[in-house]
């Protein structure tokens, strides 16, 4: 199948990689390309329905904000918490660096 | 009775045994752990067993019978899909990302079931994430189809579909975003059932796409789902989309009577995306009804072929939000060797994600990104709303649908890999149902060639009682659901 360049060029996927936080190299850049245009143009059957003065549906039932009492519950351990951690020091999660 | 025929049992069968203290709970988990130590090699329908400690819950659950204080699902062995959080017990989502994840609290489902003393034998395997309709997509190993060992069980809920069909336990919980619990019951000749969108809390699932996942039970039998369901559903308020409304005792309204119930054919589902073979057996499927006394007549739900189109754009678009937690600070899989904070992130998520993962994240993205919003995700809300105002429409008029649950029998491992369009048209059928958030079930008919068949219900919203008869009836009038696989 020929690919619409125009559609999605390979600047763009890198963009997308990384708004989405996934590094790539250029061949695993083109293969999602191919992929996603395919995927893209069959996704535009939509375009054929008519939605002039439709709402949008979000969910299938009304979701209204659920409150709940302001009352102090029990919280998750801490140490099973830290159990999934993959880096901790004493009480806390280790992170990386933000700042030099 | 050998310990090989406790496997056999139905839910209701087993219940009457362990209450009549003709057999033991621990009797009972300890035939089905026999069970799977002879045939999982074979079949791989779990990513992980806890023998020991399905032992000791069968235990207690015995000195509950004894008090007298059990429920229809007290004793009875079960698996929980790898996407359900269980306190202190892995849950991956068979993802490479989440391998080792110990959850440090219990998902609804799973304290529920706890309450009730039934008694969970181990963890279901699943496409990565719960994205796929094979279980090829597993980071951990490709679960088999009991019938067929070449091929592939469906999915995403492969290993509940599997492991239900072979007998490794009576029943599972599984995830249904586009079909992941009705596709696999097809393909594996068991019954499986995605409840109305919010009856059945999510509290404790891990998100794939939060506007159309619901859990929901796979069965040896229609009646043994009904008694699940009713186990499981119910309002709580951790789940923003929880219902809240009498969850009634499916069970007892049961009674094989469908004489005069209005059922709508939609010609849509019998399109050329079909297997022939696979349409004859439906087609005499709807022959069954009408000889049960059922008003059949055939309807047209033009918008259904824009159905997949709409869920891929907006499970990606969900999926995409949703997986974005996947840092590794938290928890999960991190990447040690680079040194900067991003490169880190993005080495992690490379790293930690399939393909498939990977692609619709890059697809949602997209959708979502800003100068796209209108024409894709805006859009495809737009035709969610006009799918499920034609729904509600035939609901005026039907009782229930049916029609095909998916196009084809199971296909051989490795066939649709390569090709992401062909693996995702398994699910045209299903997805509607998830769209419109109304309930589908899936129930074994006529095999073709060998392989299950499943024939699939749909009804309006909180309409499960409907659902349940029609299926009912059509499972006392056929055998099917009595066939079980050889191993």
């Amino acid at each position: 199948m020929k690919l619409n360049d125009e559609r999605l060029s390979a600047d763009e996927v890198r963009q997308i990689a990384a708004l989405a936080r996934i590094s790539m190299n250029d061949e695993e850049v083109e293969i999602m390309r191919g992929q996603m245009v395919n995927i893209l143009n069959n996704i535009d059957v939509l375009n054929n329905v008519d939605t002039a003065g439709v709402e949008p549906t979000g969910h299938s039932v009304d979701v209204r904000s659920v409150m709940r009492e302001d009352e102090p519950t029990e919280s998750l351990r801490r140490d099973d918490v830290l159990l999934n951690a993959p880096s901790s020091e004493d009480s806390f999660i280790r992170v990386r660096s933000v700042l030099d | 009775m050998t310990a090989e025929d406790l496997t056999s049992l139905t839910i209701r069968e087993a219940r009457e045994l362990l209450d009549s203290k003709n057999i033991s709970s621990v009797e009972l988990t300890e035939s089905h752990l026999q069970r799977i130590d002879r045939i999982e090699h074979n079949v791989q329908s779990f990513t992980s067993i806890i023998a020991d400690q399905s032992l000791a819950q069968a235990a207690d659950a015995d000195k509950m019978i004894e008090r007298g204080e059990q429920s229809s699902l007290t004793g009875i062995p079960m698996q929980l899909k790898d996407n359900i959080c269980t306190a202190g017990i892995t849950t991956t989502c068979s993802s490479k990302m989440l391998e080792g994840f110990v959850p440090p609290y219990d998902s609804y489902v799973s304290e529920r079931l706890k309450q009730y003393g039934a008694v969970l034998l181990g963890k279901g395997n699943l496409d990565e994430f719960a994205m796929g309709s094979s279980t090829e997509n597993s980071y951990l190993h490709v679960t088999k189809n009991p019938w067929d060992l070449e091929r592939v069980p469906g999915g995403s809920s492969g290993g509940p579909a599997a492991a239900v069909s072979a007998s490794e336990c009576l029943f599972s919980l599984g995830s249904d975003t586009g079909g992941s619990i009705r596709q696999p019951a097809s393909f594996c000749g068991v019954v499986g059932m995605k409840p109305t969108y919010g009856l059945v809390s999510r509290f404790g699932l891990i998100a794939f796409a939060s506007s159309l996942d619901q859990i929901g039970p796979i069965t040896k039998n229609v009646y043994d789902n009904a008694l699940v369901l009713s186990s499981i559903a119910g309002f709580d308020n951790r789940d923003s989309t929880s219902i809240n409304s009498m969850i009634p005792n499916y069970v007892e309204h049961m009674n094989g009577d469908i004489s005069g119930m209005k059922v709508g054919i939609p010609a849509e589902y019998f399109s050329d995306a079909i297997d022939p073979m696979v349409q004859d057996s439906v087609k005499e499927s709807i022959e069954v009804l009408k000889e049960l006394g059922a008003d059949v007549e055939s309807v047209s739900l033009p918008h259904t072929p824009y159905a997949l189109a709409v869920y891929y754009i907006i499970a990606p678009s969900e999926a995409s939000a949703n997986l974005s937690r996947y840092d590794g600070v938290k928890y999960g899989y991190s990447d040690k060797s680079a040194s900067d904070m991003i490169e880190a992130l993005e080495a992690t998520r490379a790293d930690g994600f399939g393909e498939e993962v990977k692609r619709r994240i890059m697809l949602g993205t997209y959708a979502l990104s800003s100068g796209y919003y209108d024409a894709y995700y805006l859009k495809a809300q737009k035709v969610r709303t006009l799918i499920r105002h034609e729904f509600n429409e035939a609901f005026k008029k039907f009782d229930v649908l049916a029609m095909p649950t998916a196009p084809t029998t199971a296909f051989k491992i490795g066939d649709k890999m390569d090709d992401p369009i062909q693996m995702y048209l398994n699910d045209v059928f299903t997805i509607p149902a998830n769209i419109a958030g109304i309930p589908g079930i899936s129930v074994p008919t006529r095999h073709v060639a060998g392989m299950p068949v499943g024939f699939q219900f749909m009804a309006g919203a909180l309409q499960e009682q409907k659902l349940f008869n029609a299926a009912y009836a059509f499972e006392q009038a056929t055998q099917w659901h009595t066939y079980r696989p050889s191993l």
